[in-house]
């Protein structure tokens, strides 16, 4: 592969608490390329969100970057100071956010967010601004642009909404869009156009796009590799295809099960027993092996090496065929 | 036989603004038709689930069933008896134990500051009932400790506090239950935790539920029944596989494929266009005829009527 927009080496995040420290994110390495679509799930807590935050230098203190480099085109951005990475925020890196009334302004036109926007990250002028922000309405399928731009945040509906706001993150035309469950606040037809929409404009523009949801079905249409975490850590990392259809970490494997879709037909879902550690208890080694029907003494002692490319953090991975 | 029989539903919410703009703004009062003739019956011993997206007024229904609105039109009978227009009072009293309802957020409909004991055999003790060992009984039948009866509701994650809820609903040894998108704030792993105990609680104790959902692979695993709803009409009435293999509704198909699938690498999907519309001015005939592919002249002229079409129940003029 040729350079990664986004490369995230051994990332650990650490939020000292009264009670110790916590790893809310624990040793993740993942890259995205141009124009690739990365999948992030897991469940509420695995820390999914929080990796992503830390890319944008969002993490609310006392949480903090203890370890690990974050690369952005080539260069080191987890070390900048406030201001550096200020600037770097909305012109290369753009981000949607799951609720998108709260996610713009109230009490200013759409159109003046967008040109403020522009202004700030661009060398361009005010006239100019203006006509990219119509442009840029038109581009994510706002009807009646030219109008609309001077319309206030409460006049659209939901999904609309939500399509104001990733116009907002990619008129600085940044290298790579953070959407952080950008369609879980909105109905699935709604769902289905700013999926499409999101694919459109990554293919288009070669943005490299990190997709974080709990939702398996837009994992599977959406992107192109996908990153499954657990308590914090990567449990495993590959192309879509191969992690949904032959999963190799056995928590993956329970994950799949336990959607009504893959039981279809049968009386009972497929239970995990137990549920996930909190993050002031994680086990000794392997963070799943008190839930996990393979577990050995070894999976007690230490945890299982990282992914490389298309691996399970696992010591003992699921054969291709017992999987399926 | 039938344990819930909903005639001609129809709830409207009065949207006006105040009297005194009214008078300066000329304007007329304005309705929200949030349900609008609504029909169906849930069989007892099974699982009725009402689908659709936000605004489509499966919420408003199961708020009507079990009587915290009463209907502006038709009527919403329980074992024979209408809530609303009942005047004998001990019939009301009867029927009212046997019901009980679910919420979506079991952070919300928790009291926090109440032990989880005194939330669970609150059906039970607001009516006089003796309630010795009951709560503690509950909890097992939920998979909770005895232990966590004096504990507080923030003493526990999202499943463990919707099992709560699923406990105090079960006090009162009610035969219907509705369930207002009990799995929507859950992880997919507790969801099917939770989703597994309502199957068991059903076949052990015959209950009967009204299951309000938006995700149609929740409904299509526990349905018996599904009837989908588009702006405050049941526009198609089905068995879950008939529903799902070969819907008749436009609408039915446009969800159906809209949803995203676990199989659906890359697929390319067309999304549908638009959006529902508003409810306080709705498109003139059938509803959906804006965004209906395949509408023609008589779907702007006349609502279509709900009709049987093998063993589904469609409101489509064009379905066949």
């Amino acid at each position: 592969m040729v350079e990664p927009v986004l490369s995230l080496r051994n990332l650990s995040v650490e939020i000292p608490t009264r009670h110790g420290i916590v790893k809310p994110v624990d040793g993740v390495s993942y890259d995205i390329g141009a124009g690739e679509i990365l999948g992030v799930v897991g469940e509420s807590g695995a820390g999914k969100s929080m990796a992503g935050n830390a890319v944008i230098g969002l993490l609310n203190p006392p949480a903090h970057i203890a370890a690990g480099e974050i690369w952005l085109k080539g260069s080191r951005i987890d070390n900048l100071t406030g201001e550096a990475m200020r600037r770097l925020r909305g012109k290369e890196i753009g981000m949607v956010f799951q609720d998108p009334l709260t996610s713009l302004n109230p009490l200013l036109r759409i159109g003046d967010q967008l040109v403020e926007t522009m202004l700030t990250h661009l060398d361009i002028s005010q006239s100019d601004a203006e006509k990219r922000a119509v442009s840029a309405l038109e581009e994510v399928g706002i009807p009646g642009a030219a109008e609309r731009v001077n319309s206030y945040p409460h006049e659209f509906s939901g999904g609309m909404r939500q399509r104001v706001v990733i116009a907002l993150a990619l008129c600085a035309e940044p290298s790579l869009i953070i959407a952080d469950e950008p369609t879980t606040a909105l109905d699935v037809s709604v769902q289905a156009q700013i999926i499409a929409l999101l694919r459109r404009l990554c293919r288009e523009r070669g943005t490299a796009v990190m997709l974080i949801t709990h939702d398996m079905g837009v994992i599977a249409e959406a992107t192109d590799r996908m990153a499954v975490m657990y308590a914090g850590r990567l449990a495993e990392l590959g192309p879509v295809r191969d992690v949904l259809s032959h999963p190799q970490h056995p928590y993956t494997h329970g994950l799949m099960a336990s959607t009504p879709l893959a039981s279809a037909g049968k009386s009972r879902l497929h239970q995990i027993p137990g549920a996930m550690p909190r993050l002031d208890s994680v086990p000794e080694g392997c963070a799943f092996n008190p839930r996990c029907p393979y577990t050995t003494e070894k999976c007690r002692q230490a945890p299982a090496p990282r992914p490389e490319s298309t691996s399970a953090a696992c010591w003992y991975p699921l054969a291709r065929e017992k999987a399926s | 036989m039938a344990l819930v029989k909903i005639q001609n539903l129809t709830r409207l919410f009065d949207v006006s603004k105040p009297w005194l703009n009214r008078m300066i703004e000329r304007r007329e009062k304005a309705f929200l038709t949030a349900v609008s003739d609504v029909d169906f019956q849930v069989d007892e011993r099974s699982t009725y689930a009402l689908v659709g997206e936000s605004g489509s007024g499966k919420s408003t229904i199961g708020r009507m069933l079990v009587g915290l609105l009463p209907p502006t039109k038709g009527t919403v009978e329980i074992d024979g008896i209408d809530l609303a227009n009942e005047t004998d009072d001990a019939k009301i009293d009867k029927i009212r134990a046997d019901i009980q309802m679910i919420f979506q957020d079991p952070f919300a409909s928790l009291n926090p500051r109440w032990r989880v004991r005194d939330i669970i055999v609150e059906p039970v003790a607001a009516r006089g009932g003796n309630t010795d060992g009951l709560a503690e009984k509950l909890l097992e039948q939920v998979g909770l400790s005895v232990m966590d009866a004096g504990k507080f509701p923030h003493e526990f994650s999202g499943g463990q506090r919707q099992r709560i809820c699923i406990a105090r609903a079960l006090a009162s040894e009610p035969r219907l239950i509705v369930c207002d998108e009990p799995t929507s704030a859950l992880d997919v792993s507790v969801q099917a935790q939770v989703l597994n105990l309502m199957s068991d609680l059903k076949d052990n104790f015959g209950l009967t539920y009204v299951l309000i959902s938006h995700d149609l692979t929740v409904v299509r695993h526990m349905a018996d029944r599904i009837g989908v709803l588009y702006l405050g009409r049941l526009v198609e009435e089905a068995d879950p596989q008939d529903l799902f293999e070969s819907p008749k509704h436009p609408y039915t198909k446009m969800l159906l494929e809209a949803a995203p699938r676990m199989d659906g690498f890359g697929r390319e999907v067309t999304p549908p266009d638009g959006e529902i519309p508003d409810p306080i001015n709705p498109p003139s005939g059938c509803a959906f005829h804006p965004r209906c592919p395949v509408a023609e002249d008589i779907c702007k002229r006349d609502r279509p009527a709900m009709r049987a079409l093998g063993g589904a129940r469609v409101a489509c003029h064009l379905a066949d």
